[in-house]
């Protein structure tokens, strides 16, 4: 029997130019998580360990240097090595957090959003519409019509974006109407639209709401001095972290309650 | 086994960003030889994202991207032997697609098609498109018309690769015998820039008795071998030995007619001024003997901090030589102590005026434009790629720059105290222990760096090629290493960059007294390498380690776990020398003692005479267009499109970033960064650098430097006896010969901002840690000599209590009054305002060189760390170029309010209005201050020049009086289309 005392643990992937790895476990060991590192040099033995955790991190950075396309090797790799350990994973109630370069890697593993089922991949990011990596805080509006459990009490927040291809693009129409139908989209940018991504899209869960990307670095705001207006207001917060508190308190609710 | 040549396209307009500037369409292409099981569908799988792209296989490319209607095809490849970070994923996606390593043969190539429909297809319009394109240094483009097309020609299904042949023998070089004349020629004819002095010294030594005695019974020929001299050629160098640094100069002052001997310049002053603090700075640990300074952070951690230079290497190709740069230095960091993480880089980059215009840049320079472009993306893809933040720096523009770019390039970098219970900033080597060779392979990359610009390019020859950092090998190399370092896998750690394993090897082996190198050991990119290529050459992302053989086993283990090439090319001894090896058979050696001290120092005159200057009275000036004009200076102007684009917040640590304000748009004095999640103890980094105040004044360059770098961490919050700083020298040659006939004026310049920087370290208590020097920053074009103004950078690294109370420019509420601190006086030499009035006149100046009053500046900056600990303060920004008049418009548009003050009252000597609003006198703020805290803000700055000259207002607009009349009032959106100005050049 886990009681509440056994903390939830959190899998963050490291490895071929994964770079914000570090601050992504800190985000979830300040949700109360413990985290363990995954090297994804090592997946013959991570994606036996994959069965010890609830969550599994994709954290930003720039796997494989963005060559042939972001997260497009890693996701090869992953694909390669994890697919039936991730598919059991998720399966089995696991939660999935990509961020940047992770959410990249899960769009072009396939695995989000998979409405096929099949890991084809449906919709992908590309290269900024300005033509150029841009770090600046911007606003994101989380759906309240998407119930996905990393997005709970989530309104309005800043984060900072990262990236030089986080421009949202999708297969065709039809994908883009089921999407929407199925309130899959996850947070929109407010205001200026970043890089030019379909619908200002800026995260996406999977029609289980247990896998969530995003462009915006939540990890990079789990503390007020991390907001760039924290001298000039007081209450800015620090937002991010509830993603992480959400993705923790679901694992233990679901431990109280299995489904 | 097929060619195959593979092409990727979007499946629709409007969404390659990468061409739409130029109006153009690209298409990644991958060129594959020497592979067996290649299906279109596999190669389509690897190379292109379905979702918007397609792979064809079938050159068919052009026709199916979504720009049918081009008609000029330009493709752009690298040249043979040059690093391609592209061309190694692909070939590393194969493998892992395929599930098997390639054939050794096999080769993997990248290029990038663009598709253009231009109007003018005459042949000198496309030709000078396609230069737009490349640098004909590293790559090649070929050139297809639509009618060439039509007619049925293609595209190569290869580009050249390097083929070598046999590894050449080993030379002997005759040497002995040799008279003055000789000795000199061999010098030149061998690319080895030693002087006969040294040359002599040299053949003294290969005469000597018992060096002969050694050489006949290790059967080693009498004369030198090449790679012998090689490698004394480059631990000599100038590079490596700084031996202007080291000289002994006769230097005299006519203007008090005093000459005085100068043993080495660094040992004099830098040292020495480190060595006086020392008593009272308790947390310096290593200092000048490893690759970056190291201090104590706080009990659990060390802070490391290194400034290199990259300047010739980025004049010739700006991306390479910046990005080179970045991962060199990031190297450094890691090979400090027992290895450290790099937690920041901050860059300094100084170029000619990009505004100059074209037909003033003389032939065979690269417009400064150009070079900021290919720099700025350097930095950019080297910081970013590298997962290592860019958190400070600044962008310096002034026509001396114009032949030759400063690129500074400054990584810090933290290690725990302790390393399995010892201390991390200790290494030490044993005989015994094996010398491995980690990350990259060994190629003909930056042999002889120093002189490839003159070396004749074609494409048979790889030894044209110049380096370019793989960020993405380092990055999995550094995993590795910080994770074999806390399993206590290796002894000793030193990177690998200019000399390669000469240099590395040869300093690591002064620990165990010999080294032992095994050449035909070292991983080669390609075969046919002489010996002494592979010893000197300086392929990147390469560290050289010591481990004990009795870790060798799980080093090499984890190694391999972690895609890291490693391999056992030697061993450390204790012979007292240096012994090079080839099939096991020894064919080379150098004593150590020779090697590292046989050095003769150079002799030296500096004559200090002061400059002829010409001083002109400030002319009749309207202040606000004046303030516009320097608001718009490239120099002053917001870099915020260049800065966006390096990622500042990544390992989550800045609490004060490039850019604070109400819009996220107004400038920051230097970087705070919260170390750790678990403490508020924080890092403050911050730059100062005056090469315009050096024309009048090198002694008062250096402490403007210093001033201004240790201003800016009193600015942001900093303690003021928790600093230290790092010198970094660009010159001029400041040798006298017939090409540098002004050289001992140059190098009385040098000395007398030794002498600058020595006092103000010692007067303000700021151990210089660490530094670099860089002394041939010349450049010869067409018989013109274009020279830089001496340089002098200093970057600081200091500690800051307490995070929540860090400081930024920005104002942040309508009512807070307005202080000035410090003296305001007409200091107006080698200030912005000099700089933009551009005197036609040589050496015409502006009246009074700015200067620091030391007892008044360090009391003062003592009173305002003490009023920000309390938390007395709204905001402060430091005054620097463009002086009261810049600084008021930054902080007003940063805050997005206005600005109201009198220029009535301000401590100094006065001066016109213009003078007081521009004068660049150092050691003085503006802060904001809350009423409710004026009181005791007051109370703090008792006896000590504070005036209170305004207030912040609601209304936006800044207006300026001075005795009862309004001499400058401007609209906030004036001041922001002006300081806007630079726009979006990268």
């Amino acid at each position: 029997m886990t009681g509440k005392r056994t903390p939830v643990r959190v899998g963050i992937l490291s490895g071929f130019g994964i770079n914000a790895d570090v601050e992504l476990g800190q985000a979830f060991e300040q949700a109360g998580a413990q985290v363990v590192n995954f090297p994804v040099t090592s997946l013959a033995e991570s994606s036996e360990s994959l069965a010890s955790v609830q969550i599994l991190g994709f954290p930003g950075g720039f796997s494989f240097g963005d060559h042939l396309g972001s997260g497009r090797v890693l996701a090869q790799v992953l694909r390669g090595h994890l697919r039936q350990h991730l598919q059991r994973f998720i399966e089995r109630g696991g939660l999935v957090l990509g961020v940047c370069n992770g959410f990249q890697t899960l769009v072009k593993m396939g695995v989000l959003p998979n409405l096929g089922g099949d890991w084809t991949p449906e919709v992908t990011l590309i290269g900024n519409d300005s033509g150029v990596f841009q770090d600046r805080w911007v606003r994101v509006a989380a759906n309240p019509a998407n119930l996905s459990p990393w997005l709970r009490g989530l309104g309005d927040l800043d984060l900072p974006i990262r990236h030089g291809e986080g421009r949202f693009q999708v297969r065709d129409q039809n994908l883009l109407q089921a999407l929407r139908q199925q309130n899959l989209v996850a947070f929109t940018y407010q205001g200026e639209n970043p890089n030019g991504a379909l619908e200002a899209i800026a995260g996406l869960t999977d029609p289980t709401g247990r896998i969530l990307g995003l462009m915006p670095h939540p990890e990079a705001f789990t503390n007020r001095l991390q907001h760039p207006l924290w001298r000039r207001r007081k209450d800015v917060g620090d937002l991010g972290l509830t993603v992480f508190r959400n993705g923790v308190e679901h694992c233990l609710a679901q431990r109280a309650n299995p489904p | 086994m097929i060619r195959m040549r593979i092409e990727v396209g979007y499946l629709r307009p409007g969404l390659d960003s990468r061409g739409r500037e130029l109006g153009a369409e690209t298409l990644e292409v991958y060129l594959v030889d020497g592979v067996a099981g290649l299906t279109a569908a596999l190669v389509s799988e690897v190379f292109a994202d379905p979702v918007v792209q397609s792979a064809y296989t079938d050159a068919s490319g052009p026709l199916k991207a979504p720009k049918p209607d081009w008609n000029v095809l330009i493709e752009v490849s690298f040249r043979a032997g040059v690093t391609n970070p592209v061309a190694l994923t692909a070939r590393e996606a194969l493998e892992i697609a395929l599930g098997r390593r390639l054939e050794p043969e096999a080769t993997v190539q990248s290029a990038t098609q663009w598709l253009f429909q231009v109007k003018d297809l005459s042949q000198p319009a496309l030709t000078a498109l396609a230069r737009s394109l490349h640098n004909p240094l590293i790559q090649q483009a070929v050139t297809l018309t639509r009618a060439e097309w039509d007619s049925g020609m293609r595209l190569p299904d290869q580009y050249p690769v390097v083929h070598l042949g046999e590894v050449p023998p080993v030379e002997t070089i005759a040497l002995t015998t040799l008279d003055a004349q000789a000795l000199v020629k061999l010098s030149k004819s061998r690319l080895l820039a030693l002087t006969l002095a040294e040359m002599e010294a040299l053949q003294t030594h290969y005469r000597d008795g018992q060096v002969q005695a050694f050489r006949k019974a290790a059967g080693l020929p009498a004369e030198p071998v090449d790679l012998e001299l090689e490698m004394l050629a480059q631990t000599w160098s100038e590079h490596c030995k700084h031996k202007i640094f080291a000289a002994h100069i006769a230097y005299t002052d006519t203007t008090s007619g005093k000459t005085q001997a100068i043993q080495s310049l660094y040992s004099t002053y830098i040292k020495k001024t480190t060595r006086d603090l020392e008593p009272k700075r308790k947390f310096l640990r290593s200092v000048f003997h490893d690759n970056a300074g190291v201090v104590q952070f706080d009990e659990q951690t060390l802070v490391c901090f290194k400034v290199e230079t990259h300047n010739s290497p980025s004049a010739l190709d700006p991306y390479g030589g910046a990005i080179t740069g970045i991962v060199g230095v990031n190297r450094d960091i890691l090979g400090t102590g027992k290895g450290a993480k790099p937690i920041f880089n901050t860059n300094y980059l100084c170029f000619g005026d990009p505004n100059t215009p074209a037909e003033e840049i003389p032939q065979g320079l690269l417009h400064p434009k150009t070079v900021l472009r290919g720099v700025h993306r350097g930095i950019v893809e080297g910081g970013n790629h590298s997962g290592i933040p860019t958190v400070a720096g600044g962008f310096l523009f002034d026509e001396s720059y114009k032949g030759k770019p400063l690129v500074f390039c400054g990584t810090g970098g933290i290690l725990p105290a302790t390393v399995n219970g010892e201390s991390a900033w200790l290494k030490h080597i044993d005989a015994g222990d094996l010398v491995v060779m980690l990350g990259g392979r060994v190629g003909k990359d930056g042999i002889h760096g120093a002189t490839f610009s003159s070396l004749a390019l074609d494409e048979t020859s790889p030894t044209s090629a110049v380096q370019i950092g793989d960020p993405i090998t380092q990055r999995k190399m550094t995993d590795f290493l910080l994770e074999a370092r806390d399993q206590n896998l290796f002894k000793g750690i030193t990177d690998n960059g200019a000399g390669g394993l000469s240099s590395s090897l040869g300093e690591m082996a002064e620990s165990s007294g010999g080294v032992r190198i095994d050449l035909d050991l070292c991983p080669l990119k390609y075969a046919g390498l002489a010996p002494w290529e592979i010893l000197v050459s300086e392929s990147q992302e390469r560290m050289s380690l010591a481990v004990d053989p009795a870790q060798l086993e799980a080093f090499l283990l984890l190694a391999k776990k972690r895609h890291t090439e490693a391999t056992v090319i030697g061993e450390f001894t204790s012979s007292g020398r240096v012994e090079l090896t080839w099939g096991g058979k020894l064919i080379g050696a150098l004593s150590m003692d020779f090697l590292h001290k046989g050095l003769p120092p150079l002799q030296l005159t500096a004559t200090w005479v002061p400059p002829s200057r010409y001083e002109i009275e400030l002319p009749e000036l309207n202040l606000g267009d004046t303030l516009l004009r320097l608001l718009a200076d490239p120099t002053v102007a917001s870099k915020e499109s260049f800065v966006r684009q390096f990622d500042h917040e990544v390992q989550a640590r800045s609490v004060v970033k490039p850019f604070c304000g109400e819009k996220m748009d107004g400038p920051t004095e230097g970087a705070v960064l919260k170390l750790r999640p678990d403490s508020n103890r924080g890092l403050t980094v911050t730059h100062g650098v005056n090469p315009r105040i050096g024309d009048s004044d090198p002694y008062q360059m250096a402490w403007n430097a210093v001033d201004e770098a240790y201003r800016a961490h009193i600015a942001l919050g900093g303690h003021p006896e928790q600093a230290s700083v790092l010198d970094n020298f660009c010159w001029p040659d400041p040798v006298q010969s017939a090409a540098t006939p002004d050289g001992e004026y140059k190098l009385a310049q040098l000395v007398k901002t030794c002498q600058g920087l020595r006092d103000a370290c010692l007067h303000y208590g700021l151990p210089l840690i660490s530094g670099k020097d860089s002394m041939k920053n010349d450049t010869n074009m067409n018989g013109k000599k274009l020279s830089i103004r001496p340089t002098l950078l200093i970057s600081l690294v200091g500690v800051i209590e307490n995070v929540e109370m860090a400081m930024t420019t920005d104002f942040l509420a309508a009512g807070d009054l307005l202080v000035l601190l410090g003296e305001t006086r007409p200091e107006l030499a080698g200030t912005t305002l000099e700089k933009m009035l551009a005197f036609e006149v040589p050496g015409a100046q502006l009246a009074g060189v700015p200067t620091v009053r030391p007892s008044l500046s360090a009391k003062l900056y003592q009173a305002l760390a003490g009023a920000l600990r309390e938390g007395l303060a709204a905001s402060v920004h430091d005054l620097a170029d463009g002086g009261l008049g810049v600084a008021l418009a930054e902080s007003s548009l940063g805050g997005r309010l206005g600005a109201h003050i009198t220029l009535d009252d301000l401590p100094g000597a006065g001066g016109t209005p213009a003078q007081k609003l521009f004068s660049e006198s150092p050691s003085r703020f503006l802060v904001s201050v809350n009423p409710k805290n004026l009181e005791a803000f007051r109370q703090a700055f008792r006896g000590l020049p504070a005036a209170e000259i305004g207030v912040v207002t609601a209304n936006t607009n800044l207006t300026i009086d001075n005795e009862g009349t309004t001499v400058l009032s401007l609209a906030q959106q004036e001041l922001l289309t002006a300081w806007s100005s630079l726009g979006r050049l990268t």
